[in-house]
């Protein structure tokens, strides 16, 4: 589904990724995980599309196509998904017209007919009570005045609604407690299955308690340094990342 | 070219009153203060932005009588804003009261012209009141308006009375065969407890140039409630000074909605005066401009009285090569002790050679007061845009949902439904052809 080659990558004449390699396949989960600053979040944003960085080198392959050539708005469509680590407040913007509006936008884009009302709210009621979401949160302004949990869940709930092949979760459980996360990782476990991926970004292992992956990698340095199965959360968890750090000081030594 | 001799020769023919010498007097203290004044330039401290002495050079004409006759019903029936059937219509043409086109049904509900207000009961009235905007606009083209007071309106809200069907103000001028100078001049006031909402619209027949230098006062008694509305959305050949002047004599509360959406040259002049205690007054204003359209909103809350509350928020979007200005003055005297007054400018430019000239103004004279102003000039968020386009929504379609969630918390200001509905689907053409 997602083949990333030799990816390098920066922002603002900084260079943060140094040559990821990811291969990642319908039905799985991968996780990544690294210490601050390792480029996590960094890879998120590049494979989204966000255009203040800049890709130096290397290549990103999503279902078959060169996922680096297209827009944001492009990848969204062809079935790519970011959770985002800090969603965006729309003050005046209603939260249901937002996802109509892109759930029609990708529609268009697949050439098929704008989405009837009556399937629309029967789709948005079925997916409502899968990450259970309230529908008072939806009739506001998009994430205007939500708390850390409400936007979480809002963002699995569009996650829901637009039902992507690849959802890269960005530091989903930042800011949350157990409780919140418990509730947001319910909620992305039921939209799993065998023709979807999900890619979660996290610093801690907690999360990942949840939201069982198939492979861990770490990141470092911009660079996968390590990857194993889910067992190797456990052990960084435990270790701390300094085992890493030190691992790779020896061996750029 | 309009030159002060050519304003001389037209203030001489007008007609004196017979009845009222005091509107003649007025008119000729006024006239008078443009002979010295002039046309104000960018040099006067007010116009440094807005630049209106080069439109003189074009050769307005001022037409000296109402011309009935040159718009007829049908040709207004097609200016009218959507929902028009119930409501209450005073149209000027040429900036002339026209009695056959307009059309008051409400009870408690008055309109005469100003000179049959000045020989009635509204005598003291008008003596008291017309004019009371001179002290707070200083300058030539408000002395113009005042020197030519003539087929000029006034309209009287009675004790008590709620005005159920809104009063639409059509503005309108008729430039289909030379270039036209208007002055419209109306006089309002609102009595104790008496409740209505004011619409003004602007419309310019013909392709010749219009100008339209237009004056209301409005006078606000005892626990009466005002809601005016200016919609301005004229072709890029017109150009306006446009003056609403509200004075607050008694606790009451005012809503002010501005929304300039197009016009080549648009300088908006809004006064309120909190002139007894625990006055309420709301401010709002929104302008979406783009071509080489100017607009400018100036602004002035005098806090008089003491308890007052002022609430002024101002929005403004400017593409193209547009150019916008806001300046809101604050004052608060010294008598004006537990002053609220907050005020905010925001801005967003869509192009590198828009731009704004934003400036608050605060003059405190009492010290238990509290006042905030602030402005911004910014670019639409980038962080919103790239959210949307990474839910699949194109970059057209996320600009307008940004702009239009900009604008939102303006719109809702506007109360009368059909209105905002009409003023909504205007900004939504407007961002549909903006931003292809």
């Amino acid at each position: 589904m997602l083949t990333i080659q030799n990816l390098h990558a920066g922002i603002e004449g900084k260079k943060i990724l140094n040559g990821i390699n990811l291969h990642i396949q319908a039905g799985e989960v991968h996780a990544i995980m690294g210490p601050n600053g390792s480029g996590k979040s960094t890879l998120a944003s590049v494979l989204a599309g966000r255009s203040d960085y800049e890709v130096l080198d290397g290549s990103v392959e999503f279902l078959g196509r060169n996922l680096l050539d297209m827009s944001p708005e492009n990848r969204a469509a062809e079935g790519l998904f970011l959770a985002f680590q800090y969603p965006v407040e729309i003050p005046g913007l209603n939260t249901v017209n937002f996802i109509k509006t892109a759930v029609n936008e990708i529609r268009k884009y697949r050439g098929e007919a704008p989405m009837d009302a009556v399937t629309f709210l029967k789709r948005m009621k079925e997916k409502m009570a899968l990450v259970n979401i309230e529908q008072t949160l939806l009739s506001r302004s998009l994430n205007e005045g939500f708390s850390g949990g409400e936007k979480k869940r809002n963002e699995v709930f569009q996650m829901a609604m637009l039902e992507p092949k690849l959802a890269i979760l960005d530091e989903t459980d930042s800011g949350l407690d157990i409780d919140a996360i418990r509730t947001v990782s319910n909620g992305v476990n039921k939209l799993r299955n065998k023709d979807n991926a999900i890619l979660v970004v996290t610093h801690y292992q907690r999360l990942l308690d949840y939201i069982i992956p198939d492979f861990v990698h770490v990141l470092y340095n911009g660079r996968i340094v390590k990857s194993g199965p889910k067992e190797l959360a456990l052990e960084l968890e435990e270790r701390g990342y300094d085992f890493i750090k030190g691992e790779n000081t020896v061996e750029a030594a | 070219m309009n030159t002060i001799a050519y304003f001389k020769e037209r203030f001489d023919q007008l007609q004196p009153h017979e009845n009222h010498r005091g509107l003649d007097l007025l008119r000729e203290r006024a006239f008078q203060a443009f002979s010295s004044m002039g046309i104000p330039d960018s040099k006067h401290e007010e116009w440094k932005y807005t630049r209106i002495s080069g439109l003189f050079s074009k050769d307005f004409q001022m037409p000296a009588d109402p011309l009935t006759g040159t718009i007829t019903m049908e040709d207004f029936k097609l200016l009218r804003l959507p929902g028009s059937e119930q409501v209450n219509e005073i149209v000027f043409v040429n900036g002339f009261y026209s009695i056959s086109l307009s059309r008051i049904h409400s009870t408690g509900l008055t309109v005469m012209t100003l000179e049959e207000a000045a020989q009635n009961g509204f005598k003291d009235t008008v003596s008291k009141w017309l004019g009371d905007s001179a002290q707070y606009l200083k300058d030539g083209i408000h002395a113009l308006n005042t020197a030519f007071v003539h087929g000029a309106v006034f309209i009287h809200v009675g004790k008590g009375k709620h005005i159920e069907q809104p009063l639409y103000i059509y503005h309108i001028t008729d430039a289909r065969s030379v270039n036209i100078l208007s002055q419209p001049r109306s006089l309002m006031m609102i009595d104790e407890q008496a409740q209505v909402q004011v619409i003004e619209n602007y419309a310019t027949l013909g392709y010749n140039e219009s100008f339209t230098n237009q004056v209301m006062e409005i006078i606000v008694d005892h626990e009466a409630r005002l809601e005016y509305y200016k919609i301005q959305n004229d072709g890029t050949n017109t150009s306006q000074v446009s003056t609403t002047h509200i004075r607050q004599i008694g606790k009451s509360f005012t809503h002010t909605v501005t929304i300039s959406l197009n016009g080549g040259l648009v300088r908006n002049n809004l006064n309120v005066v909190l002139d007894a205690k625990n006055c309420e007054a709301h401010l709002y204003g929104l302008y979406f401009q783009s071509g080489h359209s100017h607009v400018d909103n100036h602004t002035v809350v005098d806090n008089i009285k003491p308890n007052c509350l002022s609430n002024e928020l101002y929005k403004g979007i400017l593409n193209d090569q547009a150019t916008g200005v806001f300046n809101g003055k604050i004052f608060v005297r010294q008598q004006a002790q537990k002053t609220n007054a907050y005020q905010s400018n925001k801005n967003i430019l869509l192009s590198n050679s828009s731009s704004v000239n934003t400036k608050p103004q605060l003059e405190i004279f009492a010290d238990d007061v509290k006042c905030t102003h602030g402005c911004t000039v910014g670019k639409l968020n980038e962080e919103g845009m790239f959210y949307l386009q990474s839910r699949g929504i194109t970059e057209k379609t996320a600009r307008s949902l940004l702009l239009s969630a900009y604008a939102s918390d303006i719109l809702e200001q506007i109360k009368p439904e059909l209105l905002r509905i009409f003023v909504e689907k205007l900004i939504a053409q407007r961002l549909e052809k903006d931003l292809s």
